[in-house]
């Protein structure tokens, strides 16, 4: 009984805002639900980072040091001197050779992971957990085992101690940019903590390929391997590898943990945008005024970044929402 | 998931004579596991060996298995590993059960209720998604410092709350949540919130886990906010006492190796246990092909 009365008084409420589709509402006020169940967080949104931004905005054209209400309007000074540090564009130089380095690395080796467990017939889970597993770690403690156990330059370190069965030479990973060794550390920390995890997205791409496409392909005369690869899972991979590709750009950009932690933060090389930010902001002057143009100059960057690689490769093409 | 393995990649591989590519397959998957597992057996041997074991030229494959090194660990006068052991895990727990309720309640919004605007709403949390969170901190520290919430719990925890991300994930899985559920909820006479309770929540479990085991992840794996926040050393979480022992020259290494095996056995096992629901949270998180 009090189901029917219900329906019947809840429908005739909204009758403005949608009387074609009056059957699929639950009971009760549209509007005055969709804010009681997003209000909490639009509020925290609002608080936590739309403040922030905006609070960051403005101090970047005060001098703001050691304070955080600024008097001073400097105007561009800010931005001149953040874009004139030879530390704050030799970062963006660094980040620049990272994500040359980690996103094709990452990519293909997530892939290879990928194709080599989906062409397993048994224990696939086993190897898929083990190849997945390194994402539990933190940067931090993969940072330690590789500044302190891998590559520590000198002999007792695993990559020394292996190469010196060879009869090579002790060789400064970290300790000196000329050559730049400390690259490897830093690229393969990385492949090892996040390839399991987009591993898993090309699986589940994989996956998804139709069967049929193989065995078209098949009979129209693709040899399997190579052929097959380049002409149907590649192409069929494209939305995932957009994802993919635009995902460990963003994570490239935002480096800092394993930095901080591998590389001296005394040294002059081999500094992320980040801890150049980091540094500035809150090192020895507390500059908030320049940290914060330096923000703003790295968010534009970013988004740049990401609106062109959405315009070439068409991101969200094949994966929209709805 | 396991058992869908395509018919058509077997049947090639048999017509191909299969032993022998299978035996190489297996070859080189085992070789990648190997590598990839190399770095957990450093991390055990080396905390559970002395430190001219670590340091010595002379490399054992084993270590002596100094269980002691646990307890000097944690009576360490110079860390205090227990108490940002202690932190992280306050922080990690109520940062999953903080963002879960707050970000699903607000995707589900966003999927699911008939608002005109909802889409604008959309947009504009979207909007957050490019500007990356580890750009705003320096912003975030003004204003978290600005509260006086710095080196308290409320500063670490709060402002990781509202993750745009996480909300983006729980819309995007909403949006496949069979309406058919939901109409069972109608005819039941339930409104928004009842259904929500009583219907979806209780049926996308898998999900909220999958979601639940990456939001702790990040947040005890977390670093440069807890540093930034974390000044006092009796705030530190564990990935900032790690990160000190790093620098700090009176630490030895059995005891930075411990430490870091400690710090990551939490979550190895987390990990292992959970393992089923966090590949298919993340293969349904809408980043899919």
């Amino acid at each position: 009984m009090s189901t029917t009365t219900t329906r019947g008084v809840a429908q005739p409420a909204p009758a403005k805002a949608a009387p074609a589709r009056p059957r699929r509402r639950l009971r009760g006020n549209p509007t005055f639900n969709f804010w009681l169940f997003t209000g909490p967080f639009l509020v925290g949104l609002a608080i936590f980072v739309f403040v922030p931004i905006v609070w960051s905005i403005w101090l970047s054209f005060f001098d703001a040091r050691f304070t955080v209400t600024p008097s001073k309007f400097v105007g561009l000074d800010n931005y001149k001197s953040m874009l004139t540090n030879p530390n704050f564009t030799g970062s963006l130089v660094t980040f620049t050779v990272f994500a040359a380095l980690i996103v094709p690395l990452t990519w293909a080796l997530s892939l290879a992971l990928a194709m080599l467990v989906h062409r397993l017939r048994f224990m696939r889970a086993f190897f898929r957990s083990v190849f997945f597993l390194p994402t539990a770690v933190s940067y931090v403690a993969a940072a330690l085992i590789w500044k302190m156990s891998i590559f520590t330059g000198v002999r007792f370190g695993l990559m020394n101690t292996v190469l010196g069965w060879f009869g090579v030479e002790n060789i400064a990973y970290l300790s000196d940019p000329n050559p730049p060794w400390y690259w490897l550390v830093i690229v393969t920390v990385r492949l090892w903590l996040q390839a399991g995890f987009y591993m898993i997205l090309f699986l589940a791409a994989l996956q998804n390929i139709p069967a049929e496409l193989y065995e078209a392909a098949a009979i129209d005369g693709a040899k399997p391997g190579w052929q097959t690869f380049r002409y149907i899972t590649l192409p069929q991979l494209r939305a995932t590898s957009t994802a993919v590709i635009l995902l460990l750009l963003v994570a490239a950009y935002q480096a800092f943990d394993e930095f901080f932690n591998i590389i001296s933060t005394k040294a002059t090389w081999g500094q992320t945008p980040l801890m150049i930010l980091y540094k500035t902001a809150l090192g020895e002057n507390q500059d908030y005024g320049a940290g914060s143009a330096g923000a703003v100059i790295l968010t534009v960057l970013i988004c740049s970044v990401t609106l062109l690689q959405g315009k070439f490769m068409g991101f969200g093409r094949g994966e929209d929402s709805k | 998931m396991t058992t869908t393995a395509p018919q058509v990649g077997r049947d090639s591989r048999k017509k191909r004579g299969g032993v022998l590519g299978n035996t190489g397959l297996y070859i080189a998957v085992s070789v990648a596991a190997l590598l990839f597992l190399l770095p957990f057996y450093l991390i055990l041997r080396n905390s559970l060996s002395t430190d001219p074991e670590i340091t010595g030229e002379n490399w054992k494959l084993l270590p002596s298995f100094q269980w002691g090194n646990i307890s000097e660990l944690f009576n360490d006068p110079t860390v205090d590993f227990a108490k940002s052991m202690w932190n992280s895990t306050v922080i990690a727990v109520s940062m999953t059960v903080g963002t879960l309720l707050i970000c699903s309640l607000a995707g589900y919004g966003l999927a699911r209720i008939p608002y005109k605007h909802a889409n604008k709403v959309f947009y504009v949390v979207l909007a957050t998604l490019m500007v990356p969170t580890a750009v705003t901190f320096v912003p975030s520290f003004v204003l978290v410092s600005s509260l006086g919430w710095i080196d308290t719990y409320r500063g670490l925890i709060i402002p990781g709350l509202f993750s745009g991300f996480t909300c983006f994930l729980f819309r995007q899985y909403f949006l496949g949540f069979p309406k058919e559920l939901e109409e069972a909820a109608r005819v039941d006479g339930l409104g928004y919130w009842g259904a929500y309770w009583r219907i979806v929540v209780p049926n996308s479990l898998n999900f909220f886990a999958a979601m639940a085991t990456i939001t702790f992840i990040s947040g005890w794996n977390a670093f440069l906010w807890p540093l930034v926040i974390g000044q006092d050393p009796s705030s530190w979480t564990v990935q900032v006492a790690l990160s000190s022992f790093m620098t700090n020259q009176t630490v030895n290494f059995h005891l930075i190796f411990m430490a870091t095996a400690i710090s990551i056995l939490p979550l190895v096992f987390v990990f292992l246990f959970l393992q089923r629901w966090l590949v298919q949270g993340i293969a349904q998180t809408g980043i899919k092909g």
